[in-house]
């Protein structure tokens, strides 16, 4: 293989990774605060990027990208309010369960508000064919967005937990929900703010991504998937592993198709995911000592 | 008191009117037409255009004063994509709602379920998809709208030829479609002398497919590109290509005529060639056309009424019902009568194409129903050669 190829093959996986990585953070946001995945997750990204092309029109595109935000933000605490606040010590299981009731309500919703076509935001810079050459290597402006995009959210996230009051208290929680209570946490509060939090990180991936992607009202569902796969990998609930998992995975996608058949692309991630879980249970970055104390 | 009489006179008048217009449609029949279309789920963009064509030409069926005095009922069933809604929603209509025909379903997959169920319950069944094995081998009771496959395979090639391409690489979806038109292509490509160097599947779903373009490009041979799908991927491959700066024509398949794809790759669709039914281009087409009225109206009835783009998907139910509407007014409500008026259309002019059945040909349509189309400045145009 040559030179060039091998870094197209690269710079193909790590535009991947940074997709799935930026799809399983919020995973772990919500896995942190509540001990549950939420299988909503891919249904936010998705909105994020309807809700921004539904704007763009009326205003600029910083401006739209951040309503959209805010407003998948505000579902996402809508949805904690509605379905998953008032249980009474509600078990795992269920909670996942309500979890894909709500990704299936929402991906009908979005069918029955924006249709089936495909959308996308603009490119944020040049257009469909603009490329940075890197020597003979050819990058595309909206991926350097997306990995930049990805390392802002997971340096403001990071500065978040560790450095902010309410960043502690959302981490009390997660460590010890009995303990954070009794210190006068509102635990219920924080879970909301998870929920906030992790629709807004999907929101804005999600119109980050767009222009490369596209958006479809059902465009959440394989990201999830994606993006799950990469939480497990990295270990739940460990944001910074989940972003070299992902780009771990998306460089083995990437690179698998040299040798073998497009085809067999997912079926070789997974593999290479089930090996990993046998070999290492907890994930890539996981420790076995720390998921003793989690319920799942 | 005299402006009272006059409102009580009036009244009476109205009430009469309401009266009468509700017995005259009481003692007229109604024509039961059946319809299964994947209007929600995976294959929603050929649902739901295909119900809303077909909703569109019952309205004006019936505003028109139905089919020989008869208002026309269509009972549209959502198999969202799946198979076994499909052949359920099929027996239920040729059962229970005791349908005179059906019109759809709308991907290859339910309609080859939807086959045997259509050829026991003795109804005629239009599907609107594209795979040639839903009527090769033929079956009685089975007819389809849109082009077949090996004709959209055939004119490629031929243009490939005219390119002095020999060398190509196929990439398709890995659906009905995708698959179907990937292996006829890899069938059809010796007989007119061309090798392909690659040929791979997709993820209907795969959101970037730059890893297999740098594969592609890195074999110095392949000349042109055919891509074979109906899922964004087209436009995610074309983007992919030009981004690396790989300037080798790309073909795509009839599933490439919706121009949200065409705007969604944006300047990486320019150039694309396909071959197309001609509602794309019905605006450019000469005034003699045999099609150039009624696309023209289709177009237009259709974006008025639904404000998006017509699409050949729609198309494929608008025949489909019209064909149905033509054999009810020459046969009634009378499944085998209608079957045989199906057959018996000759020269009728349809979206898809001019449409002559015969019993061993239950498309009907000649090769002159695609045109070689391009992407220029964002719009679809007549392809002139490159």
């Amino acid at each position: 293989m040559s030179l060039d190829l091998f870094f197209q093959y690269l710079f193909a996986g790590i535009t991947y990774g940074a997709i799935y990585a930026v799809v399983a953070i919020g995973f772990n946001i919500i896995y942190n605060a509540t001990g549950i995945i939420n299988f909503a997750q891919g249904e936010f990204v998705m909105l994020g990027g309807m809700i921004s092309i539904s704007l763009l029109p009326f205003m600029p595109l910083w401006c739209a990208i951040a309503a959209a935000t805010a407003l998948t933000m505000l579902i996402g605490a809508a949805i904690e309010m509605l379905f998953i606040r008032w249980l009474q010590s509600p078990s795992v299981l269920r909670l996942i369960i309500i979890t894909i009731g709500i990704s299936i309500l929402l991906r009908e919703s979005a069918l029955h508000i924006w249709g089936e076509s495909i959308r996308s935001l603009p490119y944020f810079y040049g257009n469909e064919i603009t490329t940075f050459s890197v020597g003979s290597v050819h990058i595309s402006p909206q991926v350097v967005w997306v990995i930049a995009a990805s390392g802002v959210m997971m340096g403001g996230l990071s500065l978040f937990f560790k450095s902010t009051p309410i960043g502690r208290e959302m981490r009390a929680c997660a460590a010890n929900r009995t303990a954070a209570l009794l210190c006068g946490i509102n635990a219920r509060n924080m879970v909301t703010l998870s929920f906030m939090l992790s629709a807004g990180i999907g929101a804005l991936a999600g119109c980050v991504m767009s222009p490369i992607t596209y958006t479809q009202y059902d465009s959440g569902t394989s990201l999830a998937i994606k993006g799950f796969t990469v939480a497990i990998l990295g270990g739940l609930g460990n944001s910074m592993a989940a972003v070299a998992a992902g780009i771990l995975l998306g460089i083995i996608e990437a690179f698998s198709v040299s040798v073998v058949p497009l085809a067999f692309q997912d079926a070789i991630s997974i593999a290479i995911l089930l090996i990993i879980l046998f070999v290492k249970p907890h994930g890539l970055f996981g420790s076995s000592e720390a998921a003793r104390l989690k319920d799942f | 008191m005299k402006s009272g009489i006059r409102r009580w006179a009036l009244g009476c008048a109205a009430g009469c009117l309401v009266l009468a217009s509700a017995l005259s449609t009481a003692t007229a029949g109604t024509v039961k037409v059946g319809a299964i279309f994947a209007v929600t789920g995976p294959a929603s963009f050929l649902g739901g255009p295909e119900a809303r064509s077909a909703e569109m030409v019952v309205e004006k069926i019936n505003k028109a004063g139905g089919i020989n005095g008869d208002t026309v009922e269509l009972i549209v069933k959502d198999s969202a994509g799946s198979s076994e809604k499909a052949v359920s929603f099929a027996k239920q209509l040729i059962e229970e709602e005791k349908v005179v025909a059906i019109i759809g379903p709308s991907t290859s997959g339910e309609s080859l379920a939807v086959k045997k169920v259509a050829e026991d319950g003795q109804t005629t069944l239009i599907s609107c998809a594209a795979a040639e094995v839903i009527v090769d081998p033929v079956a009685r009771y089975v007819f389809k709208t849109p082009q077949k496959d090996s004709f959209a395979a055939q004119m490629i090639f031929e243009e490939m030829q005219r390119l002095k391409i020999n060398t190509i690489a196929i990439a398709a979806g890995n659906d009905g479609f995708g698959k179907a038109g990937k292996e006829q292509l890899e069938k059809m490509a010796p007989s007119f002398g061309i090798k392909v160097a690659a040929s791979e599947t997709y993820d209907s779903k795969a959101t970037d497919l730059s890893a297999l373009v740098a594969k592609l490009k890195a074999d110095a041979f392949i000349q042109a590109v055919v891509n074979w799908s109906v899922v964004p991927a087209q436009a995610i491959i074309a983007k992919n290509m030009r981004q690396v700066g790989w300037q080798a024509p790309l073909f795509q398949s009839h599933g490439f005529g919706n121009i949200k794809y065409a705007q969604a790759a944006g300047a990486a669709a320019e150039g694309i060639i396909f071959p197309c039914g001609r509602l794309l281009v019905a605006d450019a087409l000469e005034a003699a056309h045999p099609q150039k009225a009624l696309l023209t109206q289709y177009k237009n009835d259709y974006e008025a009424k639904y404000k998006e783009d017509a699409s050949a998907f729609g198309g494929y139910a608008f025949d489909a019902m019209n064909m149905v509407a033509a054999a009810i007014k020459q046969a009634g409500n009378d499944r085998a009568k209608v079957r045989d008026a199906v057959e018996g259309l000759q020269k009728f002019a349809g979206v898809g194409g001019v449409f002559s059945f015969t019993p061993q040909d239950h498309n009907g349509l000649a090769i002159d129903s695609f045109a070689m189309m391009t992407v220029k400045d964002g719009k679809f145009i007549l392809y002139q050669g490159r």
